[in-house]
């Protein structure tokens, strides 16, 4: 390759991070720039260290973080965040624990900065762009939103990145996913990954980086990259990038890990090269058209299964593949939803604002501003969970809390929550919920629950009328 | 990790796609601390009655289906979480291989890291692969990781890819951790010319 070959973002951190390239017979060596770990992943990769007597290559490269089984409960009277279930509490402790004995910084249950870990590495400043991230978690694939290279990885690869900073990896293909036209009001990142999903299918991106472009991805603020980038996975896409423009430089300015001065300026020029260059070649294009999206909602079992709020539940007999009308089919039973029907109307008990995809101050002033002046409906719970302790504190700044109590919302604190429905928050069986969440999977939020995926828009708009609703409605 | 070089095994089919890791090992299973005891959790959602009591229909609780040890899923298998709780539990419950289409990414890396060998065969024999072990519970394949072949009750041998760097590690039993640091030199090389930007330990 010369050095005029024109390049894709992705090539271009892909070839800065190569200890050892890749051969006929061995995967690339890949150096990793900053891992990020989280209670639930990490307990068996420190045990193998620990029974190979190995050290952590680069602590001031990991930082830990605690969400996954952590309660949101609000705090108690003595200011304590209260862990009811013991082996949840246990696997705290081993976090503290491995987390001292290594030398690795963690953002303690309770302490300022903690948060779900996709929303504090941005939130710090540790997700720059050109990195490379990993996180034994498939959501890690947010962090490609500053134009890093960032993906999940398995427990023995986070092992492996404790042990020696970089990981065996084969180098993926690439896919453009092109969002031209602008979005409509009342239409968000939210709907164009869903709607991308919805498109390609849950399988679609498999063995693919994406990199998402065009006007209306130029157009979103960071959060709404990360929310895009976030779903990748959703596709089947292990990373999602975009490139890094003034708009991700300014997001990162001033936050505690960036470059500062003449580092920052020079930080700064780097990341203006890494863009892809005109002419670079993708395996393969998907284009969506954002002026045609409306409103996204999922009807089934996996995130693929997402359709227009104002379309109807599509018919298992009308598929030809057979496969396909046997998950449609069981799907539906799932759900309890006929072929046919409009999901608008539809009576849901739970609203569920929160987790890595939604969970940043955008994505509660947007829905503290829909909310306000309105309550939510009877026979609807809704939990308002930032993503973080620092999105709290600076929600609570603005008096967002109050907007969601007065409006009967619970406002908690932080962590993945009923996303993953492993730390007290969940759905019962048979509940319908609209979540802000990634994933609709049976029992995903609680065993028997039942999830609609859509924006924080649409999940006001069924909070305050107790039924899955337009947002435009409301905002009109 | 003890060589694998080659299987026969019963084999069941559970055909439905997308599969989800989520299925596999329900995230309330995961607040364990290490890999023993996940067997009894795989796919526990299909598997129980709220009760506790196993699903007579669920074809993994089948008198017939006990013992096997090649799962037959449909297409893109271990799709969502990247728990390598998933391949610990099928393991747990028994499987050495899961065939299907196509698998989820990082499911698969997580799968070979344990060699739980994930094998990708073309759709007409993915579908015969079903048929016979609805058919005949006592259908067993042969799975030979040196040749990459799957040899079906009918002899038929039908050829899998796989990452040969994988292959190698689990025939020849070699540690993928200890092949990375071996290659420390050319990690401390790369640190040197390549100053990282982040510090997360303070000062």
């Amino acid at each position: 390759m010369t050095a005029s070959t024109p390049r894709t973002l992705f090539e271009k951190v892909w070839e800065n991070h190569l200890v050892q390239p890749e051969t006929q017979d061995k995967p690339a060596i890949l150096y990793i720039d900053l891992h990020l770990v989280h209670e639930v992943t990490s307990p068996q990769a420190f045990t193998m260290l620990r029974e190979r007597g190995l050290k952590v290559r680069r602590p001031d490269r990991t930082i830990a973080t605690m969400d996954h089984s952590t309660p949101t409960t609000p705090r108690n009277t003595a200011g304590i965040i209260p862990v009811i279930d013991t082996m949840a509490a246990a696997q705290l402790d081993i976090m503290r624990k491995n987390c001292a004995e290594f030398g690795i910084p963690l953002y303690d249950l309770g302490t300022e900065n903690q948060g779900i870990v996709h929303v504090i590495g941005p939130e710090q400043g540790l997700t720059q762009p050109g990195m490379t991230i990993v996180c034994g978690d498939s959501h890690t694939s947010t962090h490609g939103a500053f134009g890093a290279l960032a993906f999940g990885i398995g427990t023995s690869e986070v092992g492996h990145v404790l042990a020696s900073q970089c990981l065996l990896q084969n180098r993926p293909k690439t896919m453009a996913v092109r969002v031209n036209g602008r979005l409509s009001a009342g239409v968000t990142a939210k709907d164009i990954i869903l709607a991308v999903i919805a498109k390609i299918g849950i399988g679609g991106g498999t063995g693919y980086v994406f990199e998402y472009m065009g006007e209306a991805i130029r157009e979103l603020s960071m959060e709404g990259r990360m929310t895009i980038c976030n779903m990748s996975i959703e596709g089947g896409a292990r990373a999602g990038m975009v490139a890094p423009d003034d708009t991700t430089f300014d997001y990162i300015a001033g936050r505690p890990h960036a470059p500062k001065g003449a580092d920052w300026e020079k930080a700064v020029a780097g990341w203006r090269a890494l863009p892809t260059d005109d002419g670079a070649v993708f395996d393969n294009e998907v284009i969506l058209n954002a002026d045609e999206l409306v409103p996204m909602i999922t009807y089934g079992t996996n995130p693929g299964m997402g359709m227009s709020i104002t379309s109807a539940v599509p018919d298992p007999d009308k598929l030809s593949d057979v496969s396909q009308k046997i998950a449609l089919d069981k799907a539906l039973r799932y759900m309890d939803l006929q072929p046919g029907q409009s999901l608008l109307g539809k009576a849901i008990d739970v609203v569920f604002l929160g987790s890595c995809t939604n969970s940043r101050i955008s994505d509660l002033r947007e829905a503290a501003a829909l909310i306000k002046g309105r309550k939510v409906a009877d026979s609807v719970r809704m939990m308002v969970v930032p993503g973080s302790q620092q999105v709290k504190a600076q929600a609570e700044a603005e008096g967002l809390h109050e907007i969601f109590r007065a409006a009967g919302a619970e406002w908690r604190e932080a962590g993945c929550s009923m996303c993953i429905a492993m730390n007290g928050d969940q759905l019962q069986p048979g509940q319908y919920a609209v979540s802000t969440s990634n994933r609709n999977f049976e029992g995903r939020q609680g065993k028997g629950g039942r999830t609609f995926l859509a924006s924080p828009l649409t999940a006001v708009a069924a909070a305050v009328t107790g039924v899955v609703t337009d947002p435009r409605e409301l905002s009109n | 990790m003890e060589p694998i070089r080659t299987f026969n095994g019963r084999i069941v089919a559970l055909p439905i796609n997308d599969i989800d890791t989520d299925q596999i090992i329900p995230a309330r299973f995961l607040k364990v601390t290490d890999k023993a005891g996940l067997g009894a959790a795989c796919f526990s959602d299909w598997r129980y009655e709220a009760d506790g009591s196993p699903k007579a229909d669920f074809v993994l609780n089948k008198a017939d289906y006990q013992g096997a040890e090649v799962l037959i899923g449909g297409h893109n298998f271990g799709c969502g979480s990247s728990r390598e709780h998933a391949p610990w539990a099928l393991m747990g419950a028994g499987f050495k291989a899961v065939i299907s289409t196509y698998f989820a990414d990082i499911f698969r890396n997580n799968a070979l890291k344990n060699g739980l060998l994930p094998i990708v065969v073309d759709e007409e024999t993915h579908k015969q692969l079903i048929s016979l072990a609805q058919e005949d519970p006592s259908s067993s394949v042969t799975v030979d990781l040196e040749t990459q072949t799957v040899t079906l009750p009918d002899g038929r041998g039908v050829p899998f890819p796989i990452d040969s760097f994988a292959r190698h590690c689990l025939i020849n039993g070699v540690d993928q951790l200890g092949f990375v640091l071996a290659q420390d030199d050319h990690i401390t090389a790369f640190e040197s010319s390549h100053p990282g930007r982040v510090q997360t330990v303070p000062g």
